[in-house]
């Protein structure tokens, strides 16, 4: 018999609203509310809020924290100061991906958030390796997450914050406050293309959140995860199990930015040095087909009729109205430009290679007057 | 979306497609309710050639939804006369109008014989109330 699905703080909300819950990463997640084309659209015009908790938090702690952070995650960890975070991904020797991921400095600690179906293997692989004096430990299950997002997220926060400092916050900063009267750690984070935070907050503080939000005077759309994956394909960011593995490595999957390749000794350096310098044979490719149809992930590219790799992550694009998708295929072919050709269950579908993100949004907010 | 309904003036097949005799040996075929409340959301409508020949319980066609494929099962065997292209274009009319703007293809019949076999409304709710 298959283990009981966790549950959010939220998971009783999501049922009474009337949302088709369903397995993910082993939780009981909302996959939508109302539609998937009206829940992405809430986010792309307005506001969404999307329950997230099953995402992992793992906390680092001790004085040796900030180098062993450095030496096993990819990103320059100098450039995160309190109150900072940073995309970057944790890898095994051979350079394959165990997880990407957001770190977080805190005063007193770093903080990660993980993927929900990495928990475990993260927490693992950071706790067997942790000199003396470092503290890796598991919060996933004491931490709810709210990600808001949308043009719109100031006015559906600003009733509900203690103090105007989260409104401060810059992309990728992270600070405390409290929404709803909750104590919440707030980062100008997200998975979706749009502006908005991602707030962090006590398990049992959660609901009170999430109905403080709805209640208020400019309520966001509750978004489910199948738009959450809609968002996400149209701005081209990977998603690990589907996009990302520990077969492939960041320069495979387009990654090298978030990898400090100049200066970083890393686990998995050596190995992404070389792939950078020499390529790799495959490489992850953003797609839209040209006529109608669906791409879904297992579809196998072709290019001139030959094999040229397989679909990763499929979907219909509800902004761009057209099929898109990311495959690996092979290098030359994964540069924007590139006529292919996806079999969609013995159909073939003409498609384009194309350039990040397919649909022109930025979630680096303008709206504080700034640049 | 609709409210669940079964019209009396259409045959069903136990592969939740409806028939709609429009005389002179053509029909309108389409899905049922039940189906496209099963399949949730339709994004994706890949439809039969014009001309194409359809066989009875044999698949003419795809409906996708945000998360599932369902091969579409003609009701009766015929050739295609017509596609919906509003579903095409549109294919949320299924969810939303299945008995009316929903319907898939328009087809010359080769046995009125094979849609006078179906199950008829009450019979067709019955067998719902029985899966």
């Amino acid at each position: 018999m298959p283990a009981a699905l966790l549950r959010t703080p939220l998971s009783d909300r999501h049922v009474a609203a009337g949302a088709k819950v369903g397995p993910f990463a082993g939780w009981e997640m909302p996959l939508y509310y109302s539609t998937v084309r009206e829940e992405h659209r809430a986010v792309r015009e307005g506001a969404g809020v999307f329950d997230v908790s099953h995402m992992g938090q793992i906390e680092v702690t001790g004085p040796g924290a900030r180098a062993y952070l450095q030496s096993a995650l990819t990103n320059d960890l100098a450039k995160v100061g309190p109150g900072q975070g940073q995309y970057t991904l944790l890898l095994q020797e051979d350079g394959g991906i165990i997880d990407d991921l957001i770190v977080y400095g805190l005063v007193d600690r770093f903080l990660l958030v993980v993927n929900a179906s990495n928990v475990a293997a993260c927490h693992d692989w950071l706790a067997e390796r942790a000199p003396s004096g470092v503290e890796v430990d598991d919060r996933s299950l004491e931490v709810g997450m709210l990600a808001l997002q949308g043009p719109a997220w100031r006015e559906a926060l600003e009733p509900h914050t203690a103090s105007p400092a989260p409104f401060a916050l810059d992309y990728f900063e992270i600070g405390e406050d409290a929404v709803a009267g909750v104590p919440c750690l707030l980062a100008r984070t997200g998975y979706t293309g749009e502006p908005g935070v991602e707030m962090l907050v006590p398990w049992e503080g959660t609901p009170r959140v999430w109905d403080a939000l709805m209640a208020g005077p400019h309520p966001p759309a509750p978004v489910g995860l199948a738009a959450r994956d809609t968002l996400r394909l149209e701005m081209g960011y990977p998603l690990y199990g589907q996009d990302l593995s520990r077969e492939r490595t960041p320069i495979e999957a387009g990654l090298g930015w978030a990898c400090d390749l100049a200066g970083g000794g890393f686990t998995g350096a050596e190995v992404l040095r070389r792939q950078a310098e020499a390529g790799t044979a495959e490489r992850l490719a953003i797609f839209r087909l040209t006529e109608p149809g669906i791409p879904r992930a297992g579809n196998e590219v072709l290019v001139e009729g030959r094999d040229a790799g397989r679909v990763t992550s499929g979907s219909l694009s509800p902004t761009l109205g057209v099929g898109i998708g990311m495959a690996y295929v092979d290098a030359e072919t994964a540069r924007p430009g590139h006529e292919i050709a996806i079999d969609v269950r013995g159909r073939l579908k003409a498609a384009r290679t194309e350039r990040r993100p397919l649909v022109p949004r930025s979630p680096k907010d303008d709206s504080k007057g700034g640049s | 979306m609709a409210d669940e309904t079964y019209p009396d003036d259409l045959r069903y097949h136990s592969e939740h497609d409806w028939v709609r005799s429009l005389g002179g040996g053509e029909a309108l075929f389409g899905i049922t309710w039940y189906a496209q409340d099963a399949l949730g959301e339709i994004v994706y409508y890949e439809p039969p050639a014009v001309g194409a020949s359809l066989t009875k319980d044999a698949s003419y066609g795809e409906l996708e939804s945000v998360k599932a494929v369902s091969d579409v099962i003609a009701p009766a065997g015929g050739e295609v006369l017509e596609v919906n292209a509003r579903v095409s274009d549109t294919p949320e009319l299924v969810n939303e109008d299945p008995y009316g703007d929903g319907w898939l293809v328009r087809v010359r019949l080769s046995d009125p014989g094979e849609v006078d076999a179906l199950m008829d409304a009450d019979a067709y709710r019955s067998y719902l109330a029985g899966l």
